[in-house]
């Protein structure tokens, strides 16, 4: 069961949670999708509304960038960590 | 009564509020601490005074906000509250103007140019789609700040009537309740084009309704500021007295006609106070004159710009006028502008400011 792992400034939209068990697994996509039927406010912090990942949100797939290894194609092993991270911006 | 002036600034939203009618200010600490705040409300239509605020994280994307305590707690819908439907193409990036408009309806400006309408008080919006369906919308540009719908002004006695302004792109007006909208701005120069004069496409800065004559509105132009008496059909320059005809806002009194502040700037090319003096300049003849207000104002060389919402009237007797800096200086007049006295400093750069008595 892949587990999400979420930033401090994300964490009063996941109910005060570090850490998200999904049931989901196959792509980063189909994880946030389900986030966003649990925590849906998490999920919109994360992804407009166009689906795509906001620019200056970074997700990682056991440590491998997901901008890097397919988007929200990304494969999410069962079991697999799913870390995100604001990026290195703002004012 | 208090008095309540909503500092909207890059790093958070600043409740100041007054109990000795506007002599003293209590600054409160941020909300939303790191949020810019580019847009904020006080509904007085209700039974108790909502708070409307548009939260943006650089990170994590744009919201409002609403607090129905004075800012002691807020709400947020689990949904967006300001989404675009999938087949828009477009994406929400930042939210301009909140306008409460009575009766649960609010509208909100965007970027990129759209018009969202709520019916709960400001809780989710829809899209108004006849305005993002305008055939003009491809021609929109962009101005420095982005391409928004920054003005939402509807009409007082006739809930069918809105008039909108963006940059760029110009004043559209609907009669019809948001169904179609047509573009108003014949006699707005758009000097930076081919054809100065064109039916749309015009930078207009941001727009004020008259306080007692809702056909007349005044308009601060990218260069001209400029009034109509006949609802926007036509308009005439105002700028003849004014040191320059740059600006931002440009704040109309609550209720007394032809009475108008505004805060010129040098040019284009050269966004300062004229003669870097920090003056608020007042009309009371609806822009035939214009007279500078600067008592209790800073009197060193001053470099500041005063952004499109970052002044505003109050409803209180004698009208309160605000301001706000981009250097985080906020000043408040308790007199229509003939004395100003500081209300906060080193505050973020100051994105908007709404006042009202709740």
């Amino acid at each position: 069961m892949p587990t999400v792992l979420v930033p401090g400034m994300l964490r009063a939209d996941a109910g005060g949670a570090a850490h998200l068990e999904v049931g989901e697994s196959g792509t980063l996509g189909a994880v946030l999708d389900e986030i966003g039927q649990r925590w849906p406010r998490l999920e919109r912090r994360i992804r407009d509304e166009s689906g795509a990942l906001r620019r200056y949100v970074n997700v990682y797939v056991d440590g491998e960038d997901c901008r890097r290894s397919g988007g929200l194609a990304t494969p999410v092993p069962a079991g697999a960590e799913i870390q995100v991270l604001p990026s290195v911006a703002g004012g | 009564m208090t008095e309540l002036l909503a500092i909207g600034t890059k790093k958070g939203l600043f409740l100041a509020t007054s109990d000795d009618d506007r002599r003293s200010w209590k600054v409160g600490s941020a909300h939303f601490p790191g949020m810019s705040i580019y847009a904020v409300a006080i509904d007085t239509h209700g039974p108790t005074p909502r708070l409307l605020a548009g939260v943006e994280s650089s990170h994590f994307g744009p919201s409002v906000s609403i607090s129905d305590d004075l800012g002691a707690t807020w709400q947020e819908p689990d949904a967006a509250p300001l989404a675009f439907p999938a087949d828009a193409g477009a994406v929400v990036e930042r939210v301009w103007q909140i306008t409460p408009a009575g009766s649960g309806v609010v509208y909100a400006g965007v970027q990129p140019s759209a018009l969202f309408r709520s019916e709960d008080g400001g809780r989710t919006y829809e899209l108004v789609r006849a305005l993002w369906d305008h055939p003009h919308r491809p021609e929109w540009g962009a101005g420095f700040g982005g391409q928004a719908v920054h003005t939402v002004l509807p009409h007082p006695g006739d809930p069918s009537r809105v008039l909108v302004a963006m940059s760029t792109g110009g004043v559209y007006r609907t009669t019809d309740g948001g169904a179609s909208w047509s573009p108003a701005n014949t006699g707005i120069k758009a000097y930076f084009l081919p054809d100065p004069w064109p039916e749309f496409g015009q930078c207009v800065h941001k727009v004020a309704r008259d306080g007692a004559d809702p056909e007349t509105y005044y308009a601060q132009n990218h260069h001209g500021v400029y009034r109509t008496v006949d609802g926007g059909d036509t308009w005439q320059s105002i700028a003849g007295t004014l040191p320059a005809d740059f600006g931002f806002p440009i704040v109309a009194h609550p209720r007394r006609s032809g009475t108008i502040w505004s805060f010129p700037l040098v040019s284009d090319g050269q966004r300062e106070p004229v003669e870097l003096r920090c003056r608020v300049f007042r009309s009371t003849d609806a822009g035939e004159h214009w007279q500078p207000m600067q008592a209790g104002l800073p009197e060193e060389p001053f470099y500041q710009v005063v952004l499109r919402d970052a002044m505003c009237a109050d409803d209180a007797e004698p009208a309160g006028v605000y301001f706000g800096t981009r250097s985080g200086e906020v000043f408040a007049s308790r007199d229509e502008g003939e004395s100003w006295s500081s209300v906060a400093a080193h505050l973020p750069d100051v994105l908007c400011v709404r006042a009202g008595t709740v």
